[in-house]
């Protein structure tokens, strides 16, 4: 450590060394590069696992994308957001309609889907964001409902069987098919999801939002239209709760609404809250305890849901900021 | 030439007659205040120049301008920065994340931009930063910029409240009770930050404060109210020498009573 000195190490020189690790670690070159490893050992997953472990795992990269995109309303902007499935619904559905019924190539979809999501995120957020924490839960849970409903009574959305036979894309003539191709696919979309959360929360939107989740009354004060900017952060979570559920409906191939159901949104909402609102790595954790705790403790059998909420209730109780580490003050 | 101009300005809620036809203006260039006994309505009178209340009745025009009833956010893009009795900082953030809060509406790179950090978007950041620091610097606090602003002394917490409102570049700066909790030496301080703003920065300055002495030493004009009236208006020394603000403070003399 370059000490002349010949004191024999003791718990000072430990203290400092696990500090220095720490302190390494907040260095921007070596989160990167313990990225690139992370990201290497997802991308050689398919080879040490059989087709159940790749389901798994998929679904996995598939909640790390919903709770990156709630992340963004819940633990940015500080919004209570109960009904967050519908924007999920909206893309699934808006990309199962187009392909099946219009025959319209799937990654056309996104963009519309892309759109129709943005609009809902108006169409709901508009009004109600000025409303107070309270308020905001009750009409977002109202408003995940009533997509539900709607795509059970319609019939473009295939009622309550939903739609089936959902083509599965293809990109320059290869088509997915199977679970491999998927995994990879929701594994890059994580990752876009990660990297597009960190250059918006180490931003002006992003710092904006935080401002108005703190006192947003003082954010107006300085000139910040608060109702304005969160409805961005709606909007944004809206957004990438489209695109994920693009994907998901040309990975099912078949949709119904019972996915999009109240429940669902809590899960999502669990996710972020588990892991520790705001906090990319943390939302990810959560992701990943939500998906994988069911499944290790499978073995329960109906239990693990009771074990699984006696968890949730626990780490509330006594780490309510979340599983993440706070930041260092 | 007034920069700002309150015409007969009422305040009433559910009958309770809170500022009670009130008209002053203050000068551009000018370091006025405001002053009254506790209850009098001045900060009440701060909210509606803000916009965080709605006057029942009269008139605000802030550069010839009518702001009256404006959304907060708006007037304060237009110029008018406040900051509070009761500090209102952002407790989990740093210094200087605090002050760039006033950037904000000085600013425009949206969520798009900010993904793709294009060059104009990084460029902005830069000047952000940059202005931010300045203003730190300019009230004394620069080396605190990375602290979580919670953690700083209440006199730096206060500091950091005044940056903030000047990060928003305004034109006239509300000071709400700026002096409150701080020590002789911090109010000698302020006295000459009050004057280093109007006379380096050109900044108006409209204070609301109970400290007689810095009140004096500072306010060109001063405007006194008492029950949401103006009751007094002039220099230190007009007002100081005026009864009905004495009577207002201090009460009226009670007539001697005769002893048995």
């Amino acid at each position: 450590m370059g000490n002349s000195s010949n004191t024999p190490p003791n718990e000072n020189n430990v203290e400092s060394i696990r500090t220095g690790l720490f302190d390494r670690l907040q260095d921007q070159k070596n989160r990167l590069f313990i990225l690139l490893v992370l990201a290497a050992i997802a991308t050689l997953f398919p080879l040490v696992t059989d087709n159940y472990g790749l389901e798994v795992l998929t679904n996995v990269w598939f909640y790390v994308i919903l709770c990156l995109g709630l992340n963004i309303v819940v633990g940015y902007a500080g919004l209570l957001d109960l009904g967050y499935a519908a924007f999920f619904a909206v893309g699934a559905y808006t990309t199962g309609i187009l392909t099946s019924e219009f025959g319209v190539n799937f990654w056309l979809t996104i963009p519309v889907a892309i759109l129709f999501s943005a609009c809902a995120g108006c169409i709901i957020g508009g009004p109600t964001l000025r409303l107070r924490s309270d308020y905001l839960a009750i009409v977002t849970l109202g408003f995940g409902e009533i997509v539900r409903i709607i795509a059970r009574n319609l019939e473009i959305t295939g009622g309550a069987s939903g739609l089936i036979g959902i083509e599965r894309p293809s990109i320059f003539g290869f088509q997915l098919t199977q679970i491999i191709h998927f995994y990879y696919v929701f594994l890059i979309l994580a990752i876009i999801a990660g990297f597009v959360s960190y250059r918006l929360q180490h931003s002006r939107m992003g710092r904006a939002w935080q401002y108005v989740r703190e006192d947003e009354d003082a954010a107006e004060a300085m000139g910040i239209n608060r109702v304005a900017v969160k409805l961005y952060a709606y909007v944004t979570g809206a957004i990438f709760g489209g695109v994920a559920g693009c994907f998901f409906a040309a990975k099912m191939s078949a949709i119904s609404p019972e996915t999009f159901q109240f429940q669902q949104s809590v899960l999502i909402l669990l996710g972020v809250v588990l892991g520790g609102m705001g906090k990319i790595p943390g939302v990810i954790i959560g992701a990943f305890a939500l998906v994988l705790f069911p499944e290790v403790f499978r073995d329960l059998g109906s239990m693990r849901i009771l074990v699984f909420a006696i968890v949730m209730l626990i780490i509330m109780l006594y780490r309510p900021e979340g599983i993440w580490p706070a930041k260092k003050t | 030439m007034a920069l700002l101009d309150v015409k007969n300005l009422v305040l009433s809620f559910s009958g309770l007659q809170v500022i009670n036809d009130l008209t002053f203006s203050v000068e551009d260039g000018s370091i006025a205040s405001l002053i009254g006994p506790n209850g009098a309505g001045k900060t009440s009178v701060f909210n509606c120049l803000t916009g965080f209340y709605k006057p029942t009745g009269g008139d605000i025009l802030f550069d010839q301008k009518k702001i009256t009833r404006k959304k907060p956010h708006k007037i304060t893009q237009l110029g008018m920065a406040r900051t509070f009795q009761n500090l209102r900082l952002f407790k989990s953030m740093t210094v200087l994340e605090n002050v760039m809060s006033g950037m904000h509406c000085r600013s425009s790179a949206g969520p798009v931009s900010s993904i793709l950090r294009t060059n104009s978007q990084q460029k902005e950041e830069a000047e952000i930063t940059t202005f931010c620091e300045e203003c730190l610097d300019f009230v004394g606090i620069l080396d605190e910029k990375d602290r979580t602003a919670s953690n700083l002394s209440y006199g730096h917490q206060r500091r950091v409240e005044w940056a903030r409102a000047l990060a928003t570049k305004p034109k006239i700066l509300l000071l709400d009770e700026p002096a409150a909790g701080l020590n002789y030496d911090e109010k000698q301080q302020l006295i000459s930050l009050i004057k280093r703003i109007r006379d380096e920065l050109s900044i108006t300055i409209l204070l609301i404060e109970h400290d007689m002495g810095l009140v004096m030493k500072v306010s060109e004009k001063i405007t006194v109210i008492d029950y949401g009236q103006k009751i007094a208006q002039g220099n230190a020394e007009e007002v100081q020498n005026n009864p009905k603000v004495i009577e207002a403070y201090l009460g009226k003399e009670e007539e001697e009573e005769e002893v048995a």
